[in-house]
């Protein structure tokens, strides 16, 4: 089945955020603070408010009026306190683009400058413990004697490693067009994971009841978490909208994505891992070191995945946090689970080493039959058959375990195994299903984000109502929809499918005509299980001995994720997260600037993703498996798995290639050189 | 973004004669467009000479005139590119991507601007962008910058592949300006920062490049390559341009090297060249010019690394061009 929407995005059809054609619309561009930290002395807009064009400047001079509760990232020009480089300062609104931005560039913002506080670094004095970690896990967990079961250990490892900021990179830069109605009513055209909870921050930022705001979102180009929350693009449109009285646009620049639509917190990470002879772990310690902002506390959950990963009798995670003077960090692809995974799977490699034991078998012997932490027994764990089977397909039975030692030509050669894991939940959701010209209609305020939701969701519904899928549309993307939550956490489709299947169900029951369906207390009612989804990834590398280039000629994911609604659709979810957990291995990395604040290479000539070139063979398998546990479709998320385990996996083969462990990603040629 | 006039020329001399202070040339723009978004570049006047007649490439003797305006894609198409100067095309061709190079011009090429995170950003100080503001990536974002033949003042490397290729070639580029016409024999168009950051070559105001022109194609084998993290679609962080003819008596007759992303201006290795001519064609004597020319080099803590890497580029690739 082809993707519904294809034919319109490809012919150029598909109607993004910034691309709507409104009557009379302004722009408005922000104005961006120069300090890292410090005080708006001034704000001087003469000469802006005089150049062409130009209909308001908003500051905190004349603040517009917020809600006092408004999250700190959205609470435009309520404060004079600057809490990061990039921060929005100031906007100017224009008839035009460039004269907006024109004028922007002449507001002139005067400041009482504070020292700054930019690094994470080791020892920071201002670490402490968050209360909980993201969305509400306990911040720390103890089980057993870590101390005892390292004493006992036939092998042990002590290392840590570090990752470095990133940054989602949406192909669709984020945009928001913003149209006030005369009765005070607000539209917006954003580019959001999710209309129904933007509609609400949007609403509660402005002080509005959310009858009042509508969001449309119906094609969006991407978002990897950072339009999962709502952005101050939006916030700025309405405001600026209100101000001059006509819609107005705002679409960021690839530069100021970097600065205020979230990223990914650099970590740094302790594992200590002990395991008798036989490998059988006797202890696990994770502790995770991270950043947040001085505005939200927002703590990445990077060492539950070992809550979850493999049985030990003595177990402790933690994480501390320290407050700095940069950006809100927010959600990026398998947040969590995508830092934390890279760590416990490159120490896991390690141990393996330690013990002069095979990887695949270590992680084998330490599978569990609930989680480690809590005890919840799981709906379904593959873990080991994702492993028996990738290391089938991969040839790992061929694999000679000396590192360093396989060179053709210039290059070394070496083969890596990691462990994945992501939770599957799901959460309440409403859907609408009813008959229009004898053909079927689904009404859920979903988002397609580009995974093809649209599509699945089509499949679900056809399925359910047991008829063709060409019979079937779906309607999303739309605030006025019936109410779903956010594309994300790979909750989407689980969550969205079982409020469209019970609809459907719901149709079929009744009079044939309609159906409607809230799954609030269906899913309040699911029984206390660990559901997760769990994967093994393969990578081959090879590492230039001359120039320390890596280049990764084979990745190999085996997934086990319930039942796969699309396949084509999982692929490209699959392959999408490895290749950009390649780029995570690789060369994916934002520069802090310890002199001015803010980020350096804020742009894609700069910040490298993976071209075609590095991903000649990305290969994305699963298994079938059968999950009563989960929801109506048996399915598991799938968008975020993908990247988890990946760098962790061409980490390890860069060792099997050259010998050497590097703990600090990215891996590039300037560290391998340094060990050669 | 500045407000601009655009004009066409209608010919080299016309597009010198509408040279102001504050005029830009326009080839294909995929730099300088990029820089007027970002408010480096702000021209008061562009003068478009991507179509003028400069588009031609044409055997003249044994050497190839190539026009100013060639489209990268189409010079590195170019039969008589492929088969007599294969290095060249192999440079371009480790450019930038197919999109960019089918727009991209070679005179543009050879004036595009550093990719240095401070020079192209207007919010930080750079003394290439505003003289005696500061140089922040001395202390700062370095890790890409030059190890050789900067200043003070200024680390910037230039980023172009084709001119690596060119300097190893000998090129020769024909300008023609208000003071008339002249021929600049590469590499000497670039030059190094010094205390004058903000000019990146020698060309005068007003001067315009028309063509280069190459002389016959060194003797021996030749290669380009260039080491980056990401396959393509990435600048270097260090290239080479290189060709070896070695006599039947093992003695080294002619040696070119030149390197790329390691300094202001594309880096023709002469003391290791000189070292290498007459000598053996072996690694240790590879080995050996390679760190006689690197001698020279000041690196700084995050660009150190160049040095290993320049040193084992010229080793492997000479050692892989000899018989």
């Amino acid at each position: 089945m082809n993707r519904v929407e294809g034919r319109v995005k490809v012919t150029g059809l598909a109607t993004y955020a910034a691309e709507y054609p409104v009557e009379a619309v302004a722009y408005a561009y922000p104005v961006q603070s120069l300090v890292a930290k410090g005080r708006i002395a001034g704000v001087h807009d003469a000469a802006a408010r005089e150049m062409p064009g130009v209909l308001a400047v908003l500051s905190c001079e004349d603040p517009p009026r917020l809600a006092e509760d408004a999250d700190a990232e959205l609470a435009l020009f309520q404060s004079r306190d600057v809490a990061y480089r990039g921060q929005i300062v100031a906007a100017v609104v224009a008839g035009t683009y460039e004269n907006a931005r024109a004028a922007a560039a002449a507001v002139r913002v005067e400041y009482d400058p504070d020292d700054h506080d930019v690094a994470l670094r080791s020892g920071h004095p201002g670490f402490y413990r968050p209360d909980v970690v993201n969305p509400d896990y306990p911040a720390d967990t103890v089980k057993g004697d870590v101390e005892a079961g390292l004493d006992v250990a036939a092998a042990s490892v002590d290392v840590t490693y570090s990752t470095p900021v990133l940054h989602n990179n949406p192909m669709e830069p984020h945009a928001a067009l913003a149209v006030w109605d005369p009765e005070g009513r607000l539209l917006v055209y954003d580019s959001t994971q999710g209309t129904s909870p933007d509609r609400d921050t949007i609403a509660r930022t402005l002080g509005l009841p959310r009858e009042d705001v509508r969001v449309v979102s119906r094609h969006v180009g991407g978002g990897f978490g950072s339009k999962g929350s709502t952005r101050p693009h939006a916030v700025l449109a309405a405001l600026a909208a209100r101000a001059a009285g006509r819609p107005v646009k705002v679409a960021l620049t690839r530069h100021q994505m970097f600065d205020v639509t979230g990223y990914r917190t650099p970590t740094i990470q302790r594992l200590r891992l002990g395991a008798d002879a036989g490998g059988r772990l006797t202890a696990v310690e994770h502790v995770a070191y991270e950043q947040s902002s001085t505005l939200i506390e927002f703590a990445e959950q990077t060492a539950t995945p070992a809550r979850v990963m493999y049985a030990t009798p003595a177990l402790r995670t933690a994480h501390r946090l320290v407050r700095l003077d940069v950006a809100t960090p927010s959600w990026m692809r398998a947040p969590g689970e995508c830092p934390g995974m890279y760590a416990l799977e490159s120490a896991m490699d390690e141990l393996a080493c330690a013990l002069g034991m095979d990887p695949v078998e270590l992680r084998v012997v330490n599978d569990a039959d609930a989680e480690p932490e809590g005890g919840l027994p799981f709906s379904s764990r593959n873990l080991v058959m994702c492993l028996r089977e990738g290391a089938r397909r991969f040839g790992w039975r061929h694999r000679d375990p000396e590192p360093g030692v396989r060179r053709e030509g210039e290059w070394l050669v070496g083969t890596g195994v990691a462990a994945s894991t992501y939770p599957a939940r799901r959460r309440p959701a409403s859907a609408f299903a009813f008959v229009r010209d004898g053909d079927y209609v689904i009404q859920v305020a979903a988002a397609d984000i580009g995974t093809g939701a649209r599509t699945a969701l089509v499949r679900i519904a056809a399925d359910a109502l047991g008829v063709p899928p060409g019979q079937v549309h779906v309607e999303l993307g739309d605030s006025d929809l019936p109410e779903a939550p956010v594309a994300g956490g790979s909750m989407g489709t689980a969550s969205w499918g079982s409020a469209v299947v019970r609809a459907c169900e719901e149709l079929k029951r009744g009079d044939g005509k309609e159906g409607r369906a809230d799954t609030t207390g269906e899913v309040g009612n699911d029984a206390r299980l660990a559901r997760h989804a769990f994967g093994a990834q393969f990578a081959e590398v090879r590492v230039s001995s001359v120039t320390g280039e890596i280049r990764v000629p084979r990745l190999l994911g085996v997934f086990a994720a319930g039942r796969i609604v699309d396949p084509e659709l999982a692929r490209s979810q699959f392959i999408g997260g490895m290749t950009m957990g390649l780029g995570m291995a690789l060369m994916e990395e934002t520069l802090t600037d310890e002199e001015f604040g803010g980020f350096l290479r804020r742009d894609l000539a700069q910040y490298h993703v993976p071209a075609c070139a590095d991903v000649p063979h990305v290969e994305a398998v699963w298994l079938d498996e059968q999950d009563g546990e989960l929801n109506p479709m048996g399915s598991k998320g799938i968008g975020e798995i993908g990247i988890v385990g990946t760098a962790a996996a061409i980490g390890n083969a860069v060792h099997h290639a050259t010998g050497h462990r590097l703990r600090d990603l990215p891996m590039t040629p300037v560290k391998i050189l340094s060990r050669f | 973004m500045k407000r601009f006039e655009y004009a066409r020329a209608g010919s080299p001399s016309d597009a010198v004669r509408r040279f102001r202070p504050g005029t830009m040339y326009l080839g294909g723009g995929t730099n300088l467009v990029d820089l007027m978004r970002l408010g480096v570049a702000e021209p008061d006047l562009l003068v478009d000479v991507s179509r003028l007649p400069l588009d031609v490439i044409e055997p003249v003797g044994d050497r190839l005139r190539v026009g100013a305006a060639v489209r990268n894609t189409d010079l590195a198409a170019d039969p008589l590119v492929r088969t007599h100067y294969p290095m060249l095309a192999r440079a371009v061709l480790a450019g930038a991507s197919g999109q960019v190079r089918n727009m991209a011009t070679v005179a543009g090429n050879l004036l595009q601007r550093t990719r240095c995170a401070y020079f192209q950003d207007v919010s930080r100080p750079c003394n290439k962008r505003r003289p005696g503001s500061g140089c922040p990536a001395i202390e700062g974002d370095h890790g890409n910058l030059a190890v050789l033949g900067a200043s003070g003042a200024c680390v910037a490397t230039h980023p172009s592949d084709m001119a690596v290729a060119l300097a190893a070639l000998d090129a020769e580029v024909h300008v023609t300006g208000p003071g008339g016409d002249r021929i600049i024999p590469m590499p000497g168009l670039h030059r190094l920062p010094g205390e004058e950051p903000e000019r990146d070559t020698v060309l005068e105001p007003g001067d315009l490049i028309t063509a280069v022109e190459l002389p016959a194609s060194p003797p021996g084998a030749s290669a380009y390559r260039k080491v980056r993290e990401r396959a393509s679609f990435a600048f270097a962080l260090v290239s080479i341009a290189a060709s070896l003819d070695v006599g039947s008596d093992g003695v080294v007759s002619d040696c070119r090297i030149a390197l790329g992303s390691v300094a202001h201006v594309p880096w023709r290795a002469e003391r290791a060249e000189r070292l290498l001519i007459g000598g053996p064609a072996t690694g240790a004597a590879f080995l050996e010019a390679a760190e006689a020319e690197l001698d020279q080099a000041r690196p700084l803590p995050r660009n150190a690394y160049k040095l290993p890497l320049a040193r084992n580029l010229i080793v492997a690739t000479l050692e892989e061009l000899a018989p």
